[in-house]
């Protein structure tokens, strides 16, 4: 147990769905969510599929872990070829959503084919349905989740959908599910609007079971309190969030600033964890309401803000005063930062906009950034921007291009394709920050060389997610490394890669990794599932995942020549702080992660690997 | 002290252990004329399908139970009240004196006056005596006819379902439950019975019934339109009135019940009122009889602690409902028609079988009707009850009425 | 000295825990939707709500068979599963909506205090839910409004 064993197989292109049988032998090797669901892909998506047709799948799956009482057990993953990198794509969501997937009775979703009209998903536990959606086809991601509560009679109903990005093609275009969590990256919406599907709504009522009870909640008991003790964990993330990282990462010369130009920005201090705490002038209120958690989870680092009535973003606007999903740091980061923008409820409002709509606001605020380079050097004027002053710094112009954005209209169609489509139509791809299309996230990898690394070799594209070396290099989990030191990182990404896709597939959180390792999360998955879980099986599962996707995207098309970082990085030192005079060091550690990895100097895993793992 | 109850059903009963709270050396006499220990008519329809025995109809589950409470429970009929004298007159020519009097002698099934509704099969659901009868003639897959489709009748359905027969049901107005549910619930109870193959004739009525002497199904149902239907048992549902007869001469103020004030006091001294049979303040002002289970428990509770020399007053009853038909789950509050210069929400998903309307009084909600939903639905009471000022919420519940455990939640814990 | 349960909004998160605690306790799964605790999410406020065991008992004087009893050791108003008929008319007399109806076994759900160790006040990681001398809650805010839903008879022997 831990698993339903149930997949709905639903087919837009003919309104069908079915129920299946789980693949257990595949269950028993990937264990869920990213995992599993990564095998279902391989084995039925054509990798060199064009992600916007309708031969792409998607597959919104949980783990095994989702919808019990494990603390963070309630995400999914929505896996499928990413629109806006051509590669796996695997975007992990927390909220409600997954739990209430699981207790509708279903481990997965299969979403294949291409509706004709705009059409959403009704799952009421056992029965599932494939509904017209053209009063739903135009609205945001806000305006959905009450509609179709409202219509079906379920205040309680979780809904997952895209917003106006999804359906107008902005190639980030995300998935969003209670409100503002989101499967966030790699334009997953971008595909679930290329199927014509608006949403998924779920009421599930059946609950979870697990294998052994009594020995999962001993585990799952345990676990908790190793949370509850951690500092990060237990103090750090409820209190100020993943926010807490921007002075942090400031102070350590790795907040990449002004489309990575500069490695530290004058306004980190404004947009801060502790800025959101502070009491507003206008009206004596501080931009943060409190901290939430997602199902089942005992962290609670998410941030419910409420944005200043006063601000000219919203002064006219009452619809955006009430409480919503307030700034995490990557978000806080790609909007500011990345935009020169210190305007704490300029990003706020924006960062609501990409929850309305549906879009991630890492790619949205570093393609904003792009665009304000190219804008800066003339490449790109106010005739193409629609009259907008791209200025480093503008929180009019970022907030504009939110709006416009959302709504996929005027200039926001080019902000839509993402900083690498973008700089190549202007003539200026080395502009992009971006690795295998998709842009980095906030750590700077002049200032933090191994998460350079990880960028560049990470599945997805750049991503921090995929292998999460800033809790060693900044923070000393498990243990501290030199952030400006590259030897010895190739072990390290990899350690984290092959925990992190282990993890992914559970049902839990990747946050529970500052205080769990994986001899804390190897009983809780015992305790749920059959099959007999230990870290190390864990961790063989997830090096044989990281090697499955890699297959998947060498079959795509991607090379060795894609493990790579944009110039900026290679070549252009950061200027200041403690990083000053370095550059990213990637020629030499990515020779020796392939060689840890077991592939061959293109980047191929050998026979060897592949029989290892057991592919 | 001495108190003399008359009627041991809910109303009776709750007021005698009241009574014994309140004054714990005071006399009670529990009278009721029905031959078993006192039952609760609501756990008829679980006996008829079989859910309980008899024993699982009684009040009070243990034997004891009046006796430990020092409480004096007869089998006695009272036949005529004399408020001068301060005493009852039992059937048998026995006489009990009383300082306090409670009357809480329910009501009974009125029988419509046509052919043949004196016939053996011909029965109303009522008592235990009644549901025994039952019993014995619903065998499975024998027809049935059910004579009204009111709150009564449809929970008699529920259980004649459960049995196993094949029911017809006839009823006089144009939908099911009138007086429970507005037009669009009663139609949508309907066509969910149609669902479930239950035949339910609207705005019908039974002419007479026949006995045709044949071995199977031998009463013949006439109606007023279509062919006259045969079946075993004919089940008459059609409305229930106060046993208020035995009052007449007593100088006691009856309407339609018994009139009684704020303190359950009828017109009389040291007569009170309580249950099916107490026409008392309504919640909305007016003077009802609500023939509910909650409203006679709540009666018997204050009546009894204002006879025992207490001051409790009454905020009137609410007419309330929940219905179990065939699996559909549904409930009416308070001013469900709405009132005047009031607004109304409502949201209806035919396919599910799902539907909501709310009623307000400017800020306040005043009624309701919910089909397919049970999860907190006594919040629907707990705001109406309560007259809470919905503020803020009054416009999100017009936007979205389901979101009802929130608004609850939202005005009340503030 | 009678417990009772404890109830900051303040501090609850919408983690859930404890409602997956409850229907762990109580069904011996996991499922939200057969907790009888509920925590309500105003999006800059979750209100975890469950019954009281208020002194009134609306549902307890309501039950037609007895299914609602008092255990005398935590007051808690306990439903005893053998004896309920599924008649739902406590669900609708009390004014708190905290007993409500289980299609799965036609019978009703509400709180019982877990016998005097609440599931849902131990799983709680924050304190929004503790379990402690009645006096210490100041009887709390639900009661004061129990009050107000009250047909008359608390201003007379309360
Ligand atoms: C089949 C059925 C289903 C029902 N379902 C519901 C439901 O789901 N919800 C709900 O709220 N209500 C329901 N009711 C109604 C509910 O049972 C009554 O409202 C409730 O019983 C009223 O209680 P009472 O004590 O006032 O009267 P009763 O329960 O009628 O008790 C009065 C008692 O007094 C006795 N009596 C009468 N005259 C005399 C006399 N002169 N001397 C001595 N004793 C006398 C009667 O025989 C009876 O035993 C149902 C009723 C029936 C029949
Ligand atoms: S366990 Fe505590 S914090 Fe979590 S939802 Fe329940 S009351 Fe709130």
């Amino acid at each position: 147990m831990g698993w339903t064993r149930k997949v709905l197989r639903v087919n837009l292109s003919k309104g069908t769905c079915a129920s299946e049988p789980l693949n257990m032998e595949w269950a028993q090797k990937y264990l869920g969510q990213r995992g599993l669901a990564s095998r279902y892909l391989v084995e039925e998506v054509n990798p060199k599929v064009d992600p916007l047709s309708p031969d792409n799948k998607m597959f919104f799956a949980t783990g095994p872990l989702t919808g019990t009482a494990a603390s963070t057990g309630g995400r999914y993953s929505v896996i499928t070829k990413g629109a806006l990198t051509n590669a796996i794509a695997c975007s992990n969501s927390g909220g409600y959503f997954g739990a209430e997937l699981k207790m509708a009775g279903w481990d997965m979703v299969i979403v294949e084919g291409k509706a004709k009209k705009p059409v959403y998903l009704l799952i009421q536990d056992d029965k599932a349905e494939v509904r017209p959606a053209d009063h739903l086809w135009g609205k945001s991601v806000w305006e959905t989740d009450a509609l179709l509560k409202s219509e079906h009679h379920e205040p309680q109903m979780r809904i997952s959908a895209i917003g106006r990005a999804g359906e107008s093609g902005v190639m980030y275009a995300c998935i969003v599910n209670d409100l503002h969590r989101a499967a966030g990256r790699s334009g997953v919406g971008a595909v679930m609007g290329s199927k014509n599907l608006k949403a998924l709504a779920v009421r599930g009522t059946q609950g979870v079971k697990v294998h052994d009870f009594p020995k999962f909640m001993q585990a799952v008991t345990a676990g908790k309190k190793v949370l509850a003790a951690n500092a990060v964990t237990g103090q750090g993330l409820p209190a100020y969030g993943t926010q807490v990282l921007m002075n942090v990462i400031n102070e350590t010369g790795a907040l990449p600033t002004r489309n990575h130009r500069d490695v530290q920005f004058e306004g980190a201090g404004r947009i801060s964890a502790e800025a959101m705490r502070e009491k507003r002038v206008t009206d004596g209120k501080a931009n943060l309401v409190r901290n939430q958690a997602c199902f089942g989870c005992t962290i609670a680092c998410g941030r419910i803000s409420q944005i200043d009535k006063t601000h000219f973003t919203v002064a006219n606007n009452p619809k955006y005063w009430g409480a919503q999903g307030g700034l995490e740091y990557e978000a806080a980061w790609a909007l500011g930062a990345a935009t020169g923008v210190a305007d704490l409820e300029a990003l706020t409002y924006a960062n609501y906009l990409c929850n309305e709509q549906g879009m991630d606001p890492i790619t949205f605020g570093t393609t904003v950034g792009a665009a304000m380079e190219l804008f800066e050097m003339g490449v790109l004027t106010t005739k193409e921007t629609g009259g907008v002053e791209l200025k480093f710094g503008s929180a009019e112009a970022l907030t504009k291009l939110a709006e416009v954005t959302g709504m996929g209209e005027g200039f926001g169609k080019e902000i839509g394709l993402g900083s690498k489509r973008l700089t190549e139509k202007y003539g200026h791809p080395e502009l992009s920050m971006s690795v295998k299309g998709q842009e980095f996230p906030a750590y700077d990898g002049r200032g933090i060389q191994g998460i350079g690394l990880a960028y560049a070799t990470s599945n997805r594209g750049a991503c921090h997610l995929r292998g999460y070396t800033i809790a060693s290099e900044i923070l000393g989990i498990p243990e501290k490394t030199d952030p400006l030191v590259s030897a010895g990182k190739a072990g390290l990404v990899k350690a984290f890669q092959d925990a992190t896709a282990a993890v992914d597939s559970s049902g839990l959180c990747v946050f529970t990794t500052f205080a769990w390792t994986l001899d804390d999360i190897a009983p809780q998955i015992d305790g749920a599932c059959e099959g007999g879980w230990t870290a190390a099986r864990l961790l063989e599962m997830g090096e044989r995942i990281w090697n499955m996707e890699r297959r998947f995207n060498l079959d795509a098309g991607f090379t060795a020549k894609d493990d790579t970082l944009p110039k900026r990085l290679l070549k252009e030192a950061a200027k200041t702080g403690p990083a000053k005079g370095k550059v990213n060091d990637l020629g030499k550690m990515l020779p020796e992660y392939y060689k840890l990895r077991g592939w061959s100097p293109e980047g191929v895993p050998t026979n060897e690997t592949v029989t290892r793992l057991a592919l | 002290m001495r108190y003399v109850l008359i009627g041991a059903g809910p109303a009776g009963v709750v007021a005698a252990e009241t009574l014994r709270k309140a004054d714990p050396g005071g006399d009670i006499l529990l009278l009721g004329d029905e031959p078993e220990p006192p039952y609760s008519r609501m756990a008829l329809p679980y006996f008829l399908v079989g859910t309980i025995d008899e024993a699982g109809t009684y009040l009070r589950k243990s034997e004891t139970h009046y006796d430990d409470l020092g409480i004096t429970f007869r089998h006695a009929r009272a036949v005529r009240i004399d408020p001068a004298g301060k005493t009852v007159a039992l059937e048998g020519g026995e006489s009990v004196a009383y300082d306090r009097l409670m009357i809480a002698t329910g009501s009974r099934t009125q029988r419509p006056p046509i052919p043949g509704i004196d016939l053996p099969g011909v029965h109303p659901c009522w008592t235990l005596a009644d549901s025994r009868e039952i019993v014995r003639r619903a065998a499975p897959d024998s027809r049935v006819v059910l004579m009204g489709a009111g709150f009564i009748g449809c929970i008699v359905l529920e259980s004649l379902i459960k049995r196993g027969v094949k029911p017809t049901v006839v009823e006089m107005a144009d939908r099911m439950v009138p007086r429970m549910m507005n037009a669009a619930a009663g139609g949508l109870i309907k066509k969910w019975c149609a669902t479930k193959g239950i035949e339910v004739l609207t705005s019908t009525k039974v002419t007479a019934i026949e006995d045709t002497g044949e071995a199977r199904d031998p009463l013949r149902v006439l109606l007023d339109r279509g062919a006259p239907l045969r079946a075993a048992l004919v089940v008459v549902a059609t409305g229930v009135r106060p046993n208020i007869a035995f009052l007449e001469g007593s100088g006691i103020e009856t309407d339609f019940g018994i009139r009684v004030d704020s303190h359950l006091k009828s017109s009389v001294d040291d007569v009170y009122a309580a249950g099916d049979v107490a026409q008392g303040p309504d919640f909305m002002g007016g003077w009802s009889v609500h023939a509910i289970q909650p409203t006679a428990v709540e009666h018997g509770r204050i009546a009894a602690l204002n006879m025992a020399d207490g001051n409790a007053s009454y905020q009137g009853s609410l007419a309330m409902n929940v219905l179990d038909t065939a699996g559909l789950v549904s409930s009416s509050f308070g001013q469900w028609q709405g009132v005047e210069s009031g607004e109304s929400v409502e949201r209806m998903d035919e396919a599910r079988f799902r539907y909501t309307r709310l009623e307000f009084d400017g800020e306040r909600l005043v009624g309701a009707i919910c089909l397919g939903r049970t999860d907190q639905i006594g919040m629907l009471r707990g705001l109406i009850q309560s007259r809470v000022r919905l503020g803020d919420w009054k416009a999100r519940l017009m936007e979205d009425p389901q979101r009802i455990s929130e608004a609850y939640v939202a005005s009340t814990h503030k | 000295m009678l417990k009772s349960l404890h109830i900051d909004p303040g501090k609850c998160t919408l983690c859930m825990q404890c409602e997956m605690a409850c229907s762990y306790e109580n069904e011996g799964l996991f499922n939200p939707a057969k907790s009888r605790i509920k925590v309500f999410d105003f999006h800059d406020r979750f209100v975890p709500y469950t019954c009281t065991q208020c002194a009134e008992a609306w549902c307890m004087s309501a039950c037609p068979v007895d299914a609602i009893s008092v255990d005398h050791a935590t007051g808690a108003k306990v439903v005893s599963d053998d004896l309920c008929v599924g008649c739902k008319v406590c669900t609708i007399a009390c004014p708190f909506g905290t007993v409500n109806y289980n299609h799965d076994t036609g019978k009703v759900i509400k709180c019982d205090l877990c016998g005097g160790q609440p599931a849902c006040a131990e799983a709680c990681p924050t304190g929004a839910i503790a379990y402690v001398d009645s006096d210490w809650t100041g009887y709390d805010k639900m009661r004061r409004w129990a009050g107000k839903t009250d047909s008359g008879a608390a201003q007379a022997h309360a």
